[in-house]
Order: C-alpha cells, then sequence, then structure tokens
C-alpha cells in the first residue's frame, strides 16, 4: 500500500481517484457525488480515493498526527479547535484511547453531517479509523441520532463491508443516542457511551483526559474526521492547496434562507460571506441580515457581513465564528426579533436542566424575547432581557447558556430597529408572518428520554 | 502564572442556597434565582483565604479553586453540528 504522509513523500498514492481529487468546484468531501449524483459504496471509494494509508508503527502514527497539525485543519464541529493539537494530547494520555466520530448534528439548521454520512459514509469511517490508529485507540465510535434510523441502518453495513476484507484495523460500533440539542455536546456523547444520560457532564476531567471508560479520548466532528481521511492519503501541502494559510481547506456548509439554492455545498475557508451565499444561487430578496453558526450562533448585518472572509479570525473580529458552517440569510422583510424569539424558545426548552442558571435563566430570556416581539413591552423589560442575557454566559455546566446569551444579544443589536420599533408601537406586521428560520416543533425532553 | 488561584463552580452540583455569597460577598453575587455570580479574577492573599473558607462551608461541593496554570487548555467551547 502507498502511503504518502506515512513514507514522508509529498507525492500522493496512486489511485484513479487522485486525478479528479478536486472535483467540480473545487470539491473534495463532495467529489463523489459530483461525479455520480449519489452515495459512494466502498468499491467506489476505493478507487476514487485509494485505500487508507494506516501507520503501523508508533513512528508512523506520530507523522501522521504531525500531518494533521501541519495541515492546519480544524474541527468542523464548531469550535474550530486545531485536530493535531488534539490528537498529540489524546495520543499522550495515560492508558489505551478511545475514538468517538461525533455525528449527532443536533443543530436545526445544519443538514451537512446527514449529508456527508449518506453521500461519503466510506471517507468518514476512514477518518475514524486513521484517527484511531494516530491516537492508540483500540475501538472507534460512531454517534448518530436516533432519529436517523434508515442512515444507521446504512452505517452499520457499511462497517460490515469494510470489516471482510479486514480494512479497519479497530473495531468500529454504530450507537444511536437521544436527539436533543445538548446531546451533541462531547461530555454529552462521553457520558452516554458510559451507560448513563445524553446529557452534559461537569468538566474537569475533560474527555481528552479521562472520557470513555475514563480513558483518554478523542472526539471529532465526523466530518473533520473525512478531512482527516484525505490529510492521511495526500498530505498536508494537498490540503493546504484550498482556502488560505491560517484557514486552510474545504468546509462543508449549509446554506439556507432566502436563498435561489439552498442546500449543503464544499466551499474553501476564507472565501468573502457574499461569494459563499452566491455558491447557492446568491440572495433570492434583498437581504438585513445572516445568522452565522445557527442556533448556537451569531446574527450580523448583511451589509457589512457579506465582504468578510469565512474564517475563525475574521469572523472572530465580528464576535461570531464559522461555528458548524451554518448560514442562513434572513429577507430584510423578516420580523428579525420574531425570527430570534422562536429560536430562544425553543433553546430554553432545550435545556438539559441540570445548572441553576441554564434551567431558570433560560426560559426568562426566551419569555422576554417573546414580549419583546409579540406583546407591548417597555424600555425597563428591554433592560430587564439584557442583564438576564449578559448574565447566561459562562454559568452552565457546557456552552448552552453561552450560545443563548450570545445569540440573544447579537440579535438585539443586529434588529436595534426593529426593537426600537416594536418598544414604540408594538409588533411590526412581519412579525406573525411565516418563518424564514424553520425551529423544530420539539417539546422540552422528558427527564426519561436523555437515555 | 504559578500558584494563583481562581474561583470555579460545578454548575450541575451547584444547588444555589447562596452560602459562598455571604462568606465571599466581595467576589461572590446572587442572581434573581439565588445562583452564584462569580468574578473571575485571580485570588492571592487574604481574598484567597476568605475563598477556601467559603469552599470549605459549600454545602454541594459546587465551590472549587482552580489553579490557574490548570486552566490551560480551556475547555473548548461546544461541538455544534
Ligand atoms: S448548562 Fe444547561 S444544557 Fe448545559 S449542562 Fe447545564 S443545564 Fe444542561
Ligand atoms: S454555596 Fe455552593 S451550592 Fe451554594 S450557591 Fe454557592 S456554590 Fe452553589
Amino acid at each position: 500500500m502507498t502511503d504518502a504522509v506515512i513514507d514522508g513523500r509529498t507525492t500522493p498514492q496512486a489511485g484513479v481517484g487522485r486525478e479528479g481529487m478536486l472535483g467540480p468546484y473545487g470539491s473534495r468531501l463532495l467529489h463523489g457525488w459530483y461525479a455520480t449524483g449519489g452515495a459512494a459504496d466502498l468499491d467506489e471509494h476505493l478507487r476514487r480515493y485509494g485505500p487508507p494509508p494506516f501507520p503501523r508503527t508508533a513512528d508512523a502514527a506520530d507523522r501522521l498526527v504531525r500531518a494533521v497539525e501541519d495541515a492546519g485543519l480544524t474541527g468542523r464541529g464548531g469550535a474550530a479547535f486545531p485536530t493535531g493539537r488534539k490528537l498529540r494530547t489524546v495520543a499522550a494520555g495515560k492508558g489505551t484511547a478511545v475514538v468517538v466520530a461525533n455525528g449527532m448534528e443536533s443543530e436545526p439548521a445544519s443538514r451537512k453531517d446527514e449529508t456527508l454520512l449518506d453521500l461519503a459514509p466510506h471517507l468518514v469511517l476512514d477518518g475514524a479509523a486513521l484517527a484511531a490508529a494516530a491516537v492508540g485507540a483500540d475501538v472507534a465510535h460512531l454517534c448518530l441520532p436516533r432519529t436517523r434510523r434508515d442512515q444507521a441502518r446504512a452505517l452499520r453495513e457499511a462497517v460490515e463491508e469494510r470489516r471482510r476484507p479486514g480494512l479497519d484495523p479497530v473495531p468500529v460500533l454504530v450507537h444511536e443516542l437521544p436527539h436533543h440539542y445538548v446531546s451533541s455536546e462531547e461530555t454529552s456523547l462521553v457520558r452516554w457511551l458510559n451507560g448513563g444520560d445524553a446529557r452534559p457532564l461537569a468538566t474537569p476531567p475533560r474527555p481528552f483526559e479521562k472520557g470513555v471508560g475514563r480513558r483518554p479520548t478523542l472526539i471529532d466532528n465526523v466530518e473533520t474526521l473525512a478531512h482527516l481521511a484525505l490529510i492521511a492519503r495526500y498530505g498536508p501541502g494537498w490540503f493546504r492547496g484550498a482556502g488560505r494559510p491560517d484557514a486552510a481547506g474545504t468546509t462543508l456548509v449549509t446554506l439556507s434562507g432566502a436563498l435561489r439554492t439552498p442546500g449543503v455545498y464544499e466551499v474553501p475557508m476564507g472565501r468573502p460571506l457574499g461569494e459563499v451565499l452566491d455558491i447557492a444561487g446568491g440572495a433570492a430578496e434583498p437581504l438585513g441580515s445572516v445568522l452565522l453558526g445557527g442556533f448556537f450562533g451569531s446574527w450580523l448585518p448583511a451589509g457589512g457581513a457579506l465582504r468578510v472572509p469565512f474564517a475563525k479570525q475574521d469572523l472572530a473580529a465580528l464576535g461570531a465564528g464559522p461555528g458548524a458552517g451554518v448560514i442562513v440569510a434572513l429577507p430584510a422583510r423578516a420580523c428579525g426579533l420574531a425570527e430570534a424569539a422562536r429560536v430562544l424558545g425553543y433553546l430554553a426548552a432545550q435545556s438539559a436542566r441540570q445548572c441553576g442558571p441554564c434551567r431558570l435563566g433560560l426560559p426568562a430570556v426566551a419569555a422576554d424575547f417573546a414580549d419583546l416581539a409579540w406583546g407591548r413591552p417597555g424600555s425597563e423589560s428591554l433592560w430587564r432581557l439584557e442583564d438576564r442575557a449578559g448574565l447566561l454566559a459562562g454559568r452552565g455546566a457546557c456552552r448552552h447558556p453561552d450560545g443563548a446569551s450570545r445569540f440573544a444579544a447579537t440579535a438585539l443589536r443586529v434588529f436595534a430597529d426593529d426593537v426600537r420599533h416594536h418598544l414604540s408601537f408594538g409588533p411590526c406586521a412581519a412579525a406573525g408572518d411565516e418563518p424564514v428560520l424553520p425551529v423544530p416543533d420539539a417539546p422540552a425532553p422528558d427527564e426519561r428520554e436523555w437515555r | 502564572m504559578a500558584g494563583t488561584y481562581s474561583l470555579g463552580i460545578d454548575r450541575i452540583a451547584c444547588d444555589g442556597y447562596g452560602l459562598c455569597a455571604e462568606l465571599l460577598p466581595e467576589r461572590i453575587e446572587l442572581d434573581e434565582w439565588g445562583y452564584p455570580v462569580v468574578a473571575s479574577a485571580p485570588l492571592a492573599g487574604d481574598a484567597l483565604r476568605h475563598a477556601r473558607r467559603a469552599v470549605a462551608a459549600c454545602p454541594a461541593l459546587a465551590l472549587r479553586l482552580d489553579r490557574a496554570t490548570e486552566r490551560v487548555p480551556d475547555r473548548q467551547p461546544a461541538q455544534r453540528t
């Protein structure tokens, strides 16, 4: 088996796939889909990309970790944490490591992980097994939401398909977890895999120190692992052939809202937001704002935001981040306050109800916001809302309250004109319109629904 | 900064009774529901002694002192896909 990374060579390994490695529009992960319009089975996958180059020695494992570091790959699940650093920490941990592939995708405005797992399941499985080999893990767990029965079945079949030729060096187990907003948290996965609820745990210890079975646990988003699978084959230089030096590679995005052709796309990091939206056909009507990062994200005014590069550094300056690649385009005609109020109501209901500030603070903020959107609020209720939202950040075991706080604060800033209008005249005409941002009609999870 | 400490709270264990705010009013306030809001500045000297007393008094064992050096790597933002 040829092996670009492991042998330290820069030439990519053989395989019909190399030729078209960069598919139409620079696609890498979605290349197969552009080529065939369907999901890739194992044969097709191996024809396109060649077999995954598993490291067979400790040195080779270390070289794979270094390749991921040099590639500058960052987590595609929302945190954008350097993947190589995480691999190195887990590899150096005490005891045999465990790998967890996070395919939960609890973010309601995101579809990219589901899409990737449908279209290129073997790229994700390659990545999980390669990551396991890199950190010396003896098992990899793939976590999916219980709501996607068919996908879990397809993934189990894919794992079985790989088991027959003995492709993977470690067993890969597919799990179906409860589908709640905070069930995709790293500590929720660990807790569930250890036999408990899919609810966050207090930290420390962090999963990379003591996670599944109290062992060092590497938890990576499924898209991150798919990129890793290609870096292992083609090397860091190849990976950096797309994107920018400080924001390398491509990323999957879920584009929705007032766009001509909403959907999941693969784009190079660092493109201006406006160009990213153009891939989905551009705005279908005049835009007022964009929501970056979904329900866990930030609102930005459309005007300035469209010129900002889609990269952690540039977005951080605006108090935003690439998140999990979710971008929602809100038309200027929509009532941002009503849109935000619905989301905050959902986030409040999705609290795991373990921490006082989240259990009590989130519903209070959501109620204040609903009053602002549809009631007859006075300015003192706006101040109270700002105070309460400001107090949420950093006061939960997980980042759920931080996300809600940022979501509320950026909404109040970006929709300041609407706020003034609602305070003076009550709800605007658009406050009663059909929502642009679909909010799941999920009731608060029952105590027994977390296992 | 070896040797400096800051206050941390296990938010799941904390029952909001507010004893800590009574013992350490200079660092801890309570929100409208009685849950602590903690000033994040590092502790030293007298403040550190008072903080130790509050930590020992927390009935839920939720309040703790974190070494500032232990906070690297800080916890990562949540995965949210
Ligand atoms: S902050 Fe909220 S969602 Fe997170 S663990 Fe605490 S109660 Fe659950
Ligand atoms: S004394 Fe302990 S349990 Fe009570 S509010 Fe303070 S931290 Fe929470």
